[in-house]
């Protein structure tokens, strides 16, 4: 199967790529453009055209991986494509056949399927305060510190039910729910996307 | 032309609320999550559960493509499938993610019916579960909007500067996935996005239109999630802060938990690397989640907000509202013990 087929075979393609005239009112709204050498008008004209070698040279690039995922593009595109949505279908190729080794910013899946992934199964949130390290954000400043130290003191005068058992915030969820979350994934591929990315 | 505006408008269930917790808001603004469930329960006297099986929808995973498509969907279908379970046809996601996350596989659900069939199959081989789509999804700001001039007769405060009696001046951030992805779902369409202005208007306030009003915090998932990749975040966040800087704004309020905390930590970065902040003193620009707002208006004390995990002090903000506080309470825990002091930034003044 070629590249362009690859991509159709996502429910997601057909809806984020109609019909694309080269406008540009993608790349004058999008975040990533102005920090970045983006530019989603070129990515969506390239996969408009289906040629297989351009589309691997785009999925061996680091251009896929500048997208931040606002969708911005979406409420301005006026004939109603998702550049932000066909992006997460290139990637998804990308990971699928491997092409995303081939560039510093793709391999970056690796360290973010590490980390989503096995949050999401351990403790059923992509993100709990444990496991945000002062060390590593450091933009998070003093204060982050300080909760992070006295978090089992403070927690609770917010209403937080730190590692509890029952409802509320940070409270541990039963192993029975994360096995169901976790069933999920692999019945659904989410697993088979991890090893696909992990020990690619 | 009803017609017309019919679009701007947006159904809001009444009672009776399923709550989904969010990853980021209950990790960075705890106390924001179980102030929203007291103002619903104490003041309003509403009926919202509070579900201790629910879990991730997944979003943050979904956006850093680390999370197929097919996994999500199915992911919120056994969240549908507790709502269900529970008795409940209205749903609440905490994250403005979550929110454009369920929007989006209900839309998709809508335009591909054997997708929503795949879905139910995939959780039933997975959980034996079934599902049915929520009558109402609302986001819980579109609840504190709908009853915002309710609320109003119980509150203690408002949105005006004690010293000089003019409204204060509040800049207003809905988050990218509130309404830009499917621009019905939020009050006011993705044009004139007005749950937020709203409240600031219903409260005292007035809002400021800047440039940069819609432009995204500078989340962009993996952009933020890699350290390397941080330049893109701050950047982006930068850049509406220079947009905003002229109109001294008195505070910032935000939609999204991620917003609130890129909107209150870039700052702390941004003077500790550049020795520059947004407003004239040195002290950056307090952020506010919208619960965080209405409970301080409420005279809910700010300590049980959780006001004291801003990194941008809150108490000068406080203190031109005329809101009372304990100073000497800010630092303790839950037993009254008081804990050390959070160190000093070198430049931001706290």
């Amino acid at each position: 199967m070629n590249l362009i087929e690859q991509l159709k075979e996502d429910v997601r393609f057909e809806e984020s790529l109609k019909s694309c005239m080269n406008c540009g009112m993608c790349t004058a709204v999008c975040p990533a453009a102005e920090f970045y050498d983006y530019d989603p008008r070129r990515i969506c004209d390239l996969v408009q055209r289906g040629d297989d070698e351009e589309l691997e040279q785009l999925m061996r690039s680091d251009t896929i991986w500048y997208c931040g995922q606002c969708m911005s593009c979406k409420t301005r595109c006026p004939r109603g494509n998702v550049p932000g949505e066909l992006i997460s279908v290139l990637r998804k190729v990308s990971q699928e056949t491997g092409l995303f080794r081939h560039s510093e910013k793709g391999v970056q899946q690796q360290q973010l399927m590490g980390t989503l992934q096995k949050n999401i199964l351990e403790i059923g949130y992509c993100v709990y305060p444990d496991r945000v390290d002062p060390d590593y954000h450091p933009e998070q400043g003093p204060v982050w510190e300080w909760y992070h130290e006295h978090i089992a003191d403070v927690a609770p005068k917010l209403g937080a039910n730190y590692h509890g058992k029952g409802p509320g915030a940070l409270r541990d969820i039963p192993q029975e729910d994360l096995d169901e979350v976790r069933r999920i994934f692999e019945v659904t591929g989410g697993m088979e996307l991890r090893d696909n990315v992990i020990n690619d | 032309m009803k017609r017309f505006w019919n679009g701007y408008q947006k159904d809001i269930a009444d009672d009776h609320y399923f709550y989904e917790r969010s990853c980021i808001r209950q990790t960075f603004f705890p106390g924001s999550e179980a102030a929203f469930l007291k103002i619903l329960r104490e003041e309003l006297g509403k009926d919202i559960c509070d579900n201790p099986h629910q879990h991730t929808c997944t979003g943050i995973g979904y956006h850093s493509d680390v999370v197929p498509f097919e996994t999500t969907m199915t992911v919120v279908a056994r969240l549908f499938s507790l709502m269900k379970e529970c008795g409940y046809k209205n749903y609440v996601p905490s994250c403005v993610t979550s929110f454009g996350v369920f929007t989006e596989m209900i839309n998709k659900w809508e335009e591909n019916p054997e997708l929503k069939e795949k879905a139910r199959q995939y959780l039933w081989d997975a959980c034996k579960r079934e599902f049915e789509v929520p009558d109402n999804i609302a986001h819980p700001s579109d609840i504190i909007f709908k009853f915002r001039f309710d609320l109003k007769p119980h509150m203690k405060f408002q949105l005006v500067n004690r010293f000089t009696g003019r409204p204060l001046k509040v800049v207003e951030h809905i988050g990218c996935h509130y309404a830009k992805i499917f621009a019905n779902s939020g009050i006011g369409n993705a044009e004139f996005p007005y749950v937020l202005a709203g409240m600031i208007e219903a409260w005292g306030g007035e809002v400021v239109d800047y440039p940069e009003r819609r432009h995204c915090c500078g989340f962009g998932f993996r952009q933020y999630l890699v350290q390397e990749n941080r330049g893109y975040s701050i950047a982006n966040t930068q850049k509406k802060f220079e947009s905003m800087e002229s109109y001294e704004p008195d505070f910032i309020l935000t939609n999204c938990p991620g917003c609130s905390m890129f909107l209150d930590k870039w700052q702390y970065t941004i003077a500790e690397m550049e020795n520059k902040t947004y407003d004239k003193e040195g002290y950056g620009i307090p952020v506010l989640t919208y619960e965080e707002l209405t409970g301080l208006l409420l005279g809910y004390d700010p300590w049980t907000l959780g006001l004291q995990m801003h990194q941008v002090q809150c108490e000068r903000l406080m203190d031109k509202i005329g809101i009372p506080y304990r100073p000497s309470d800010k630092y303790r825990g839950h037993n009254g013990r008081l804990l050390p002091s959070p160190e000093k930034p070198v430049n931001l003044k706290v």
